[in-house]
């Protein structure tokens, strides 16, 4: 039992993260915080996949004589895609932000739920 | 030829901004070239694919498993056809009612996000590729948060916040299932995996990570107890965008999901290995009542048919899931008819606003007499949501109906009954104020002008077309059940 | 000329639909859409007759409109009783456009052309659905004339027109969608036809249980034959221009709903399977007490066509009673009962109407003496009750003897009963009126004219009484032409 959990350490340091990313998404109330809960989120998932591509004793896949086994390079490069696509989420989500900024004064979601309630009854 | 579905709006995104630098109604003009140009490209190799069979393109020349293959095939081609055609209408409405909507220095960047998010679905509907798809619904999903915020009321910037998170959790769902499926099989092409599939199916891998893709579909799909985006998304954002969406954005989700349940995976790990089938008729009938429900508590007209879009993909993730074949059929049909009454539901209510500033439902008292014509699209593609004889909404409804009583669920027939008499309550409501409210003011006719109305009128005619004329439709979704089943 | 022979069902409602759409083209021409009321009545009087003529020298007619899909086909195939049921809408109809533009005049109504519209969309539903040849056919119309009516029911626009518009679309529409449509659905289910049959559709299937269930939601979700729990839409749809409340409550909206009984019991049960699974029983008890509860109610009502509605339902579940009790006499019975109640109700509503547009007077205790001012209106008022009541001489007997005959057959004797008090409680609520109005000395502070008859409103009236007079000595051709209903 033990040897599964050591020998397996780096799966469960992606769901330790998972968990952790997603409960900053859900639970923190400042915007800025969930997309920290988020950027982790979807580290963890690249690091699952990274996690995958290693084989017991490969290399890095680059030609070298010695090599006997390469690491498959190709959840590398899918994971280049998502770094890509978290970088562009992460982006706009803070654009977001800051015109969320602008015009409700606070990045806080509870006071802007307020705020935008009180537009509601009015 | 097929590459170009993709090409083409992506390279009209591009050039969008930089003709904006020159003046900023070029904007417009690329986008309406754009959707023609491509609908004009997927009517010809629709046909193409119907007299030759499925054409595929492999990019780059490198062929599947190794490289990333485009396909298209009976199913999707109906997809596209529809996505395509309601971008079209879109495109035309948005020129006037963008006017009031959004700010004017930024028209041609929202062009250029709209183009943005036309490549995205198109592409999530065309790729023959899992990892693609993933890239795809990014692109989609993130065009869309941007289209959203775009909206000039400040609540729209909340809606937009909102789904970001929720989608990126969906995606990223994908994103998990596709490397646990990789995990198992080492391929990531469409066609590779089914062959590669179903000697796995016993594996933990494959079903952790089936679980992890529907489950990340169904949050873009909005089914029920994942839908909380949807309502706000489709409120605030601009009246082209909420159209759009709802034409659109769940309907290729849709599609994504039943190219994995039934073209990746097969019908016999969803029904008999795995109970995806049971769990998700119960979760649909219940989207379909709760939808319906909460669509008649709503006081704003849009939220209302956002809600009642709810309801709907409840339909179509049902038809999905009672996995026979006049079900699955029904769902496609659904997705087609639904696309276009929702569209112009959505077409009409932007119209009210753009006319009389109008968002909640009590405010359209006496509507009916300034705008007889408008209302009376109204009263057609609501009574397609309805389910009424003689229009489009009927005929999906009544091959779902037909598929679960094949399959012997004979509950989802009250239910589905008990749904579409709760839309004719919501219907019936607003039609009701506009008929017989009491207006306060003047009641000389005004219409809405030709570009807002030309839309609505087109896609609201459509219902009842289809409704009539079910050849089209019935047949394509023949063809795309024929892919499915594989014969 | 055999084209044209194919295609003579189907002229038969289209000449009620062409009807609309040129009252609706040319709405502004004065006196156009009278004319063009009065001709496509007589035109779809004439093709009916067409129609019977070819059913009597033994063609089978049918026609096939479109297949929406292969299940659902919209299909028109003429009967005997459908001849029957289509003869007595149209020629009523035609009597009903002569009464309506002297009653539209006189109540100084601006919404001609709705009504007019409208009235001719119902008729155009109505002998569709005489001629509809399968279910499907049978509901859409069903609910097309629900969707027609609506407006002529609101036609006031008043408050109270609306909330009785409200509850009118609420029973009839979501009683046939909730239940009438799962009947449906079920019958599809397990017999894989919805095509009605001589033989019926469940001749081999063994299912009692299952059987009796859909009975029972055919018979309730059928809402438009007013038994009695299903029965509060039809006083409150009296709000509606007297010759709406006389043609299509007293005639062809409530016989639709007695005719689809008709057809469900007959083609798709067949009197031999409802015996088997003794499904009758029920059936019977509620019609019979409808009968008398109806009566009962219609004793206390002081206005008068609240006063003739319950009437109304008390006389349609003698039709109900007839077909329930399931032996040829009786069926034969509930038919010439649909034509008998037909010519006396519509006599008694134009009256109610003429009264109403005269002197403005609604209820029946302000009737005192209004003999001496409207003699020839109230003798043919007199001649209505007594065709109604059932005495010798008058259509009314006809069809009640018949029923004494069918019951006797049945073997159940305390149904006399049942038919003697109602016809006792038909007098007690009858008679009064005409007693009053005759015999009962006027109140003093009336005007001074002293007849208060107009041609156009009078001609119609006795033209109908006439004919309740003339069918009981007609009878035996009815029996000669309905009598081989299910040979």
């Amino acid at each position: 039992m033990f040897d599964f959990i050591v020998s397996k350490y780096n799966y469960w340091i992606s769901i330790v993260l998972m968990m952790i990313g997603l409960y900053g998404m859900i639970a923190k109330k400042n915007l800025v915080k969930k997309i920290i809960g988020m950027n982790i989120f979807q580290v963890s998932v690249f690091l699952f996949y990274i996690s995958m591509g290693k084989i017991k004793g490969g290399t890095a896949p680059i030609y070298w004589e010695k090599a006997v086994i390469y690491d498959n390079p190709i959840p590398h490069v899918l994971i280049l895609t998502a770094i890509v696509v978290s970088i562009s989420t992460t982006a706009v989500a803070l654009a977001i932000i800051i015109l969320i900024y602008k015009k409700f004064g606070t990045i806080e979601e509870d006071k802007i739920l307020e705020l935008m309630e009180k537009e509601n009854r009015r | 030829m097929i590459v170009y579905i993709v090409l083409i709006p992506l390279l009209s995104s591009l050039l969008t901004p930089i003709l904006g630098l020159i003046n900023r109604k070029t904007g417009f003009f690329v986008t309406l070239i754009n959707a023609i140009l491509t609908f004009t490209i997927i009517i010809y190799s629709t046909r193409k694919v119907y007299i030759y069979g499925p054409e595929r393109y492999f990019f780059g020349g490198f062929e599947p498993p190794y490289g990333i293959e485009y396909v298209l095939d009976g199913l999707n081609s109906v997809i596209i056809l529809i996505i395509a055609f309601i971008y079209l209408l879109s495109v035309l409405y948005s020129k006037k009612s963008l006017e009031k909507e959004i700010e004017q220095k930024r028209i041609s960047l929202f062009y250029c996000i709209m183009n943005l998010y036309f490549t995205g679905i198109l592409g999530i509907a065309i790729t023959g590729d899992i990892f693609n798809l993933y890239v795809f619904i990014e692109i989609a999903s993130l065009s869309a948060y941007t289209l959203i915020a775009m909206g000039l009321k400040r609540e729209s910037l909340m809606a937009s916040y909102n789904y970001l998170i929720i989608g990126t959790i969906g995606a990223t769902f994908v994103l998990i299932g596709i490397g646990y499926i990789f995990m198992a099989t080492g391929s990531l092409n469409m066609a590779d995996l089914k062959l590669r599939l179903p000697s796995l199916y016993h594996s933990k891998m494959v079903r952790t990570g089936f679980t992890f893709l529907t489950l990340g579909l169904m949050l873009k799909l909005a089914l029920f107890p994942l839908h909380i985006w949807l309502p706000n998304a489709y409120t605030y954002s601009p009246s082209t965008i909420s159209a759009l969406l709802a034409g659109t954005g769940t309907k290729v989700s849709a599609y994504a999901l039943i190219r994995i349940l039934y073209s990746v995976f097969t019908i016999d790990f969803d029904v008999n290995i795995i109970p995806f089938s049971k769990i998700f008729i119960f979760l649909s009938l219940i989207a379909i009542v709760m939808g319906s429900l909460l669509a008649l508590a709503q006081k704003n007209l849009k939220k209302m048919l956002a809600y009642s879009s709810i309801g709907q993909i409840g339909y179509i993730t049902l038809g999905i899931s009672l996995a026979n074949e006049s079900a699955l059929q029904g769902s496609i049909i659904h997705i087609f008819n639904h696309s276009l009454m929702k569209t112009a539901l959505f077409f009409i209510a932007g119209g009210f606003f753009y006319k009389q500033g109008i968002e909640n439902i009590q405010d359209l008292k006496g509507i009916a007499r300034k705008m007889p014509l408008t209302m009376s699209l109204f009263i057609i593609a609501g009574l397609s949501l309805v389910g009424v004889p003689f229009t489009a909404g009927f005929i999906s409804k009544w091959y779902i109906v037909i598929g679960a009583v094949e399959s012997k669920y004979y509950i989802v027939i009250p239910v589905i009954l008990l749904s579409s008499i709760l839309s004719l309550v919501y219907i019936w409501r607003v039609l009701e104020i506009s008929y017989f409210g009491e207006s306060n003011g003047n009641e000389h006719k005004e219409e809405l002008p030709v570009p807002l109305f030309f839309p609505a009128m087109i896609s609201s005619v459509l219902c009842i077309f289809f409704g009539i004329y079910t050849e089209l439709p019935v047949e394509l979704s023949k063809r795309a059940i024929e892919i499915l089943w594989g014969y | 000329m055999e084209y044209i022979k194919e295609f003579l069902i189907i002229l038969v409602p289209l000449s009620g639909l062409i009807c609309s759409l040129l009252i609706y083209i040319f709405r502004n021409e004065k006196y156009f859409k009278e004319v063009i009321s009065v001709i496509s009545s007589f035109c779809m009087f004439v093709f009916s007759l067409l129609v019977g003529r070819e059913v009597i020298s033994g063609n089978f007619l049918s026609y096939e409109l479109f297949n929406l899909s292969p299940t659902l086909s919209i299909y028109f195939k003429a009967d005997r009783p459908a001849v029957l049921f289509a003869l007595v809408a149209s020629f009523l109809w035609i009597i009903t456009n002569f009464y309506s533009i002297e009653y539209l005049k006189g109540t100084k109504d601006k919404k001609e052309t709705s009504f007019y519209c409208y009235f001719a969309l119902t008729l155009f539903a109505t002998t569709a659905l005489a001629f509809s040849g399968n279910i499907v056919t049978t509901f859409i119309f069903y609910e097309l004339i629900t969707i027609f009516t609506y407006p002529l029911v609101t036609h006031k626009g008043t408050k109270e027109a609306v909330s009785a518009g409200r509850k009118y679309l609420a029973y009839l529409m979501g009683l046939s969608i909730l239940f009438f449509l799962t009947a449906l659905f079920l019958t599809y289910g397990i017999t894989e036809s919805l095509n009605f049959q001589e033989k019926g559709l469940f001749a081999s299937y063994e299912n009692k249980k299952l059987l009796i269930l859909i009975l029972f939601l055919y018979f309730f979700g059928i809402a438009k034959t007013a038994v009695i729990p299903i029965h509060h839409w039809l006083p409150t749809a009296m709000i509606a221009p007297t010759p709406v409340s006389a043609l299509l409550h007293a005639v062809a909206v409530v016989k639709a709903g007695v005719f689809t009984l008709f057809r469900v019991l007959n083609y798709v049960f067949t009197p031999e399977i409802i015996l088997k699974i003794n499904g009758h029983f029920l059936l019977i008890a509620i019609s019979s007490a409808t009968i008398i509860i109806a009566s009962l109610i219609a004793l206390k009502q002081d206005n008068l066509k609240l006063r003739l509605a319950y009437s109304t339902i008390s006389q349609l579940s003698y039709v109900v009673l007839g077909f329930s009790l399931l032996n040829k006499i009786s069926t034969l019975a509930g038919l010439s009962h649909i034509i008998m109640h037909a010519f006396g109700k519509i006599t008694l509503f134009f009256c109610a109407g003429a009264i109403y547009v005269q002197t403005h007077k609604t209820e029946v205790s302000q009737l005192s003496g209004i003999g001496k001012r409207m003699p020839f209106t109230m003798f043919a008022f007199a001649i209505g009750s007594l065709s109604m009541i059932g005495i010798p001489g008058f259509g009314g007997f006809v069809s009640k003897f018949l029923l004494f005959k069918g019951i006797s057959d049945f073997g159940n004797y305390w149904l006399f009963f049942v038919l003697g008090l109602s016809t006792l409680l038909n007098a007690s609520y009858f008679l009064p009126i005409v007693y009053k109005a005759f015999f009962e000395e006027p109140e003093k502070t009336e005007g001074h004219r002293k007849n208060l008859e107009s041609l156009f409103l009078l001609i119609p009236v006795l033209v109908t009484a006439l004919i309740s007079v003339l069918l009981f000595f007609a009878c035996s051709y009815i029996y000669d032409f309905i009598g081989d209903v299910r040979s």
